[in-house]
């Protein structure tokens, strides 16, 4: 089978989970077209459901392309968009922002929600940055990730420290760090598409310099790609769609890196379409994970990281599994 | 003046290096190279003579004290596309590609000749077909990189090399894993490029496929020990010397052997 017959399957995949997800609400299923007459119903539909559903498969779509530049540009399958040091930045972005607010009742009104975010974005960012400085630059793949498990650590410990200090913030840290889907509204997706779009052309731009990669970085090198500004260019569409998307929608877990896997093992072909197919699967698998989150115990809700961590790692046990009895 | 003097044959690659450090430790010391166009050269010595960082020098993979020039120009000048149409390059055992079909990995020995995330165009296509058959592995081109045995791979890794269409082409170790009928082949290929034009410099760890080059480079403690006709006493003395004496040189069939010499006596 082709590679777009693929994509044309997974956007009517998507297309047909968003009508299920604007169907499912606190109250179970109740589609917004069997009440016709009932603004009320629209209402919720569309300014609750429709951008959670949209915001949650974009932000499932980002982070599973970051995963997929990640284990291209770090030719190792096991790569994760939270590799460089994003997500231990976001999280501590998050704390620092939550104690110098305070999570008083009165100060969880909207600003808060977009300071929120921007302190996660921010975070996410520096972390990187970091571990940059900490790599010096893009050229050594190994120094980069080393540098990045180093600010992942410390970052991490920083944050276990805040939240130690200032024990108020540990149930809205906890949100934040198990992921979640319930803030999306049209802000987010406002946000979270035009990065999605962008990231995209980045990566379908230098996909065949990653194909080369592939062979190592003397083949790539002697084949005549600019390494360099390869590098420079993923790395940053890889931290800023990261930090996009944990800005939005918490530390979600495996997305990133299953909905590659998947692909891969699906699918035969060169890097640029797999990136755009990982896309795709990720969004339906957050998509996917978010409905049930809300369906599995309404009107209770789970968390969708919860979710994702416990479909994704089983995901990864069953093709372990597979691995072991084939070789 | 005879005109013979005058002939000077043009220079492929010329290196005039003080010294290469790789963290921190010298590699290679005060090496001066000029390889002749339309020559298969071999690269031999022992283990961790230098030969491959060398190689990798002369692909300007690896930066030097000194300056290497390839056709006559130094690397630093060449646009980075521009120099990957001219010289290709084969590492040593490169691993990786394995989610890529077999025509993925040959076509991109086209990239260099490709514009921007343009398709393959029909010279592509063409130049990538009578790779893969020059190395018999078209039949399977549609197999994935990481379903295919050593040997495989190594042929799919050469008919890349090939499809890049250099003037130039450097192999570090390139019959890795090749069975005697295809090491038959690749000579075959190599003799074919040569007599086309084309310069092959290849470090060779198997003695009697380099005493089949027109030239050797003879390789020693990072220096280049010797570097003349593959046939001349000379090299053939410098082979002995860089190995010890325990080698010996035998002319079989009209070609010249390498056999280690042992304390044991003959068998017959």
């Amino acid at each position: 089978m082709r590679w777009w017959a693929w994509a044309g399957g997974l956007v009517v995949l998507s297309l047909l989970l968003c009508g299920v997800g604007l169907s499912v609400g606190s109250t179970g299923w109740s589609p917004p077209w069997q009440a016709q007459g009932d603004p009320l119903a629209w209402q919720i539909a569309w300014d609750i459901r429709a951008p959670r559903c949209v915001g949650a498969w974009l932000a499932g779509a980002l982070l599973a392309l970051s995963g997929g530049i990640a284990q291209g540009l770090f030719r190792n399958p096991l790569a994760d968009p939270y590799l460089l040091g994003s997500s231990s930045g976001a999280a501590l972005g998050v704390a620092l922002f939550l104690v110098l607010v305070g999570v008083s009742p009165v100060a969880t009104g909207i600003l808060v929600r977009m300071g929120l975010t921007g302190a996660a974005f921010v975070g996410a960012v520096l972390a990187v940055l970091l571990t940059l400085v900490l790599s010096k630059g893009v050229q050594h793949t190994l120094r980069l990730l080393l540098a990045g498990v180093v600010v992942g650590v410390v970052l991490g410990a920083l944050t276990a420290l805040t939240m130690l200090l200032e024990p108020d913030i540990m149930r809205a840290m906890q949100a934040f760090m198990l992921g979640t889907t319930g803030f999306l509204g049209w802000d987010s997706v406002m946000i979270l598409w035009p990065m999605l779009l962008v990231s995209l052309l980045v990566a379908w731009g230098c996909s065949r310099a990653l194909d080369a990669l592939s062979l190592g970085d003397a083949a790539a090198i002697s084949l005549g790609v600019r390494l360099g500004l390869v590098r420079v260019l993923l790395v940053g569409a890889l931290a800023l769609s990261t930090g996009t998307a944990v800005a939005q929608a918490g530390l979600i877990s495996f997305v990133g890196l299953v909905a590659p896997h998947l692909v891969r093992s699906r699918v035969q072909s060169t890097q640029g379409p797999r990136l755009v197919l990982s896309a795709l699967a990720g969004g339906i698998l957050l998509l996917a994970a978010d409905i049930l989150a809300r369906w599995v115990w309404a009107p209770l809700e789970l968390p969708v990281g919860l979710l994702t961590a416990v479909l994704g790692g089983g995901y990864l046990l069953w093709r372990m599994h597979r691995m072991g009895v084939t070789s | 003046m005879t005109t013979a003097s005058v002939a000077v044959s043009a220079v492929a690659l010329s290196a005039r290096i003080q010294s290469v450090r790789l963290q921190g430790h010298a590699i290679l010391h005060d090496i001066s190279l000029d390889v002749p166009v339309g020559r298969w050269v071999a690269m031999v010595g022992p283990n961790g003579a230098g030969k491959s960082t060398l190689l990798r020098t002369l692909a300007g993979l690896q930066p030097c004290q000194g300056e290497v020039q390839l056709l006559s120009r130094p690397l630093a000048q060449w646009a980075a596309k521009a120099k990957a149409q001219r010289l290709a390059w084969l590492g040593q055992a490169e691993s990786g590609a394995d989610d890529l079909r077999a025509i993925d990995v040959v076509m991109l020995g086209r990239l260099p000749h490709q514009a921007w995330l343009a398709p393959p165009s029909v010279q592509d296509e063409a130049a990538v077909q009578a790779a893969m058959r020059q190395t018999q592995c078209w039949d399977w081109r549609d197999r994935p990189m990481g379903q295919l045995s050593g040997g495989e791979r190594q042929r799919v890794l050469l008919a890349r090399v090939l499809a890049v269409q250099a003037p130039i082409v450097l192999m570090d170790e390139p019959l890795a894993h090749l069975d005697p009928p295809h090491q038959a082949d690749w000579l075959d290929i190599v003799r074919e490029l040569r007599d086309a034009g084309v310069t092959v410099v290849s470090v060779l760890h198997e003695l009697n496929m380099a005493l089949q080059a027109d030239e050797l480079i003879v390789m020693r403690h990072g220096r280049v020990v010797h570097h003349g006709d593959t046939h001349a006493a000379a090299a053939h003395q410098a082979l002995r010397q860089v190995f010890d004496d325990r080698i010996d040189l035998h002319a079989v069939g009209g070609h010249w052997v390498a056999l280690p010499r042992s304390a044991q006596r003959p068998v017959f």
